[in-house]
């Protein structure tokens, strides 16, 4: 049995994000101003907050976008004893640590195909030896589970999909990757009721299945009502100013954030 | 001595360039004995000399003659890219590398078997070919059909063949798509033409592999005009497939060739071209095909190599019924110019053509396209579909696109969409957050801009231009 030390988390120390102004060129703004935060193995972690406050920065910034860049502060993997720091790293490099998120606008690229793209990267890992039968099959099934067309594997990626297709199709790539560090970005919104049920389904299969450390940032609590997170964080204002239990997202929703800002 | 000293100091420096284009796989040189080579330059003594050695009839000693005569007082093209670069008198008009065309492996010269075994012709054809084809220089030196095929009637030999063989055959076909009077380049072609295939299908004849034809010039300021001539009679099938590529020289090359192809009624006609000329070649052709009733023709046209390439391949559907389509690939890196596009022209009644044109440019290169889209009054009911995607990967390249679309009969449908396109960070960004590594994302973009047309190729020819287009953009 695993001890508690040599869990699997994602460690956030201190983090400070700035981006460029995109009125004035040569000044940043800073977005996030010191967030702390240390998501385990077998933990969900929901961030939510007002629009504006950094949810979707953090996230770009965990995951290595080049637009963001951490003036302060670390983030750190910790995969059994080893812990990594990620600040340097390419999101390249930081996706082969097993970190992984899913986009609030997924990205397209024409011409593409899914199925070109998870074989060449599945190549490049080499670890796992698997034929392209097996992958196909793996790919078939998981698709299956999450509604979609066949057929999707050979379109370019998020070509001309809808909506709530692309974030299906987030979630696919996730099950498919096998990431051990997960952040989800609004993966509920564009979402109709079904599609929703079955985006959170998936999600606990694989995080039932994997015991992933998981961060959900989401404006709504009905997903949560889905998933139930083991904490919830209110980012305002690049800071988080409040955490707690599953209650919190309730509490939020029915009385929104200006009147938690007052409390 | 001072020219054995010259020729050294010249080949050292094209060895430089060689390094220098470490990534052109194709940029070695052999060592050849020529048979014969006519001295540099151009005049109505060389175009009579070459068709005398050629044993060739009056009638087409005179059209040589006329042709050079139409060359000379043409001026060049008044579009396009800048061919100033063009010395006509430092080119050598025609070099014979051997006495004749071989239909035996074993039996071409050493030398220049070890060139197209370097460059794996032989192994193709024995794996994925009806027959093929290879020029060397000025004229080709192999050719060989599949037996079955010449049963049938097939006819795949090379021109200068075809002259000789079939006299009255090609003389009703030769020159009559593209006249010698055409623009200037058809003009020096019809001139000084040399090798280049010649192919009849019988009717109702199914040629299910491809014929393939193969391009190498091998010396320095070398200028090649094949000339190919296809007749697919009715109710035939062909797919024809031609490569090229040179050596890397200081000085420049000259390739100018002319293509005609004779797509009768209920025949279907695919010319497929994968071009990789070094960077030191002009490549400047005129390719064009009639469809009849109900016929189809395809050209699949993929340019990754030369300096400039002047290329619009074009079909004219004569025929009620018929079908034209043109899908394109350019990539233009460095200096290179690829000025391609294609031009189709709607004469008969329900006729139908598509276009898809796809250029990439990088560095300081320009891939443009250029394009004629005309209906004429005859045309009833005529539909096209055109489409140009550029991608552009540094601030310095540049695209063009410059479709002219003229149409006289007011039941025709044509529609034009044209759009730009750049890597952009969030594309990189998700695709690296996926696992892959900054370059391969990269190439993977262009290979998914590309994949429309490359998936259409012969898969020897995709796995090439794909290993190309990698090559290309790194």
């Amino acid at each position: 049995m695993a001890t508690k030390s040599s869990k699997n988390s994602l460690i956030i120390k201190n983090l400070h994000v700035e981006t460029e102004d995109k009125t004035n060129r040569k000044s940043k703004k800073e977005i996030l101003k010191g967030v702390d935060l240390e998501i385990k193995e077998g933990e969900i972690h929901a961030i939510m907050g007002p629009n504006g406050s950094g949810k979707s920065t953090l996230l770009n910034a965990l995951m290595g976008h080049p637009s963001y860049q951490i003036s302060e502060g670390t983030i750190q993997l910790k995969t059994g004893d080893k812990t990594k720091k990620l600040n340097d790293l390419k999101a390249d490099e930081r996706a082969n640590l097993g970190l992984f998120m899913a986009f609030q606008h997924p990205i397209e690229v024409p011409g593409l195909s899914f199925l070109h793209m998870l074989r060449t990267i599945k190549n490049l890992k080499g670890t796992e030896k698997q034929s392209l039968e097996e992958l196909l099959e793996e790919l078939q099934i998981e698709l299956k589970k999450l509604k979609i067309d066949e057929k999707a594997l050979e379109r370019g990626i998020n070509e001309g999909f809808s909506g709530g297709e692309k974030k299906k199709l987030e979630i696919f790539q996730m099950k498919i990757l096998k990431p051990n560090f997960i952040l989800l970005d609004e993966i509920d919104s564009g979402l109709d009721i079904d599609s929703l049920k079955i985006v959170a389904e998936n999600i606990k299969e694989y995080f039932k299945k994997y015991s992933p450390a998981m961060i959900i940032i989401t404006h709504y609590a009905r997903i949560l009502k889905f998933i139930e997170p083991h904490k919830v964080h209110i980012l305002s204002d690049g800071k988080i100013i409040k955490s707690g239990g599953k209650a919190l997202a309730h509490t939020l929703e029915k009385h929104g954030y200006k009147e938690l800002n007052d409390k | 001595m001072h020219s054995k000293s010259s020729r050294k100091e010249e080949k050292s420096q094209a060895q430089k360039i060689n390094t220098l284009f470490t990534n052109y796989k194709y940029g070695f040189h052999t060592d050849t004995k020529s048979k014969l080579v006519i001295p540099k330059g151009l005049n109505e003594k060389i175009v009579r000399q070459i068709s005398k050695i050629k044993e060739e009839p009056k009638w087409m000693t005179d059209y040589r003659v006329k042709a050079y005569k139409e060359f000379v007082k043409r001026p060049m093209p008044n579009f396009g890219p800048s061919l100033e670069g063009i010395n006509f008198d430092d080119i050598h008009y025609y070099i014979r590398p051997q006495d004749k065309t071989q239909n035996k492996w074993e039996d071409v010269p050493a030398e220049i078997k070890e060139t197209f075994d370097r460059l794996g012709i032989p192994e193709h054809e024995k794996r994925s070919l009806a027959g093929s084809g290879a020029q060397f220089e000025s004229e080709m030196i192999y050719h060989s059909i599949k037996e079955s095929l010449s049963k049938k009637g097939v006819i795949f030999d090379s021109i200068d063949q075809g002259l000789k063989k079939y006299p009255e055959l090609f003389k009703e076909y030769f020159g009559t798509i593209v006249p010698y009077d055409d623009n200037k380049f058809s003009a020096l072609n019809s001139a000084v033409w040399s090798g280049g295939s010649f192919i009849y299908i019988p009717k109702n004849t199914y040629v299910d592999l491809p014929l393939q034809a193969y391009f190498r010039i091998n010396t320095e300021s070398m200028g090649q005009f094949e000339r190919t001539l296809i007749i697919a009679d009715e109710g035939s099938f062909l797919h024809y497939i031609e490569g090229c590529t040179a050596p890397v020289y200081s000085k420049d090359s000259l390739h100018s060739a002319v293509v005609e192809i004779i797509v009768k009624k209920n025949a279907h006609v695919q010319y497929t071209t994968v071009q990789n000329w070094s960077l030191n070649v002009y490549n400047l052709v005129t390719k064009r095909a009639y469809a009849y009733e109900n016929a189809e023709m395809i050209w699949l046209d993929c340019n990754v190599g030369s300096k400039i390439t002047m290329k619009y391949p074009s079909i004219y559907l004569v025929g009620d019924n018929s079908k034209g389509e043109i899908k394109s690939l350019a990539m233009a890196k460095d200096n290179q110019c690829q000025d391609t596009g294609g031009k189709i022209i709607h004469m008969g009644k329900n006729t139908t053509s598509k276009i898809i044109a796809k250029s990439i440019c990088k560095d300081h290169g320009n891939a443009s396209y250029r394009g004629l889209l005309k209906a004429t009054k005859s045309a009833r009911n005529s539909f096209n579909y055109s489409k140009c995607d550029a991608l552009i990967l540094s601030p310095e390249a540049r695209s063009d696109t410059i479709p002219k679309i003229s149409i006289d009969d007011p039941t025709a449908s044509i529609a034009h969409e044209a759009s730009i396109f750049k890597i952009d960070d969030s594309q990189l960004f998700y695709l690296m957050s996926r696992g892959l590594p900054q370059d391969t994302a990269v190439s993977e973009i262009v290979n998914g801009f590309a994949n429309p047309i490359v998936s259409e190729l012969p898969m020897e020819y995709a796995i090439e231009l794909k290993r190309l287009l990698e090559i290309e953009t790194e």
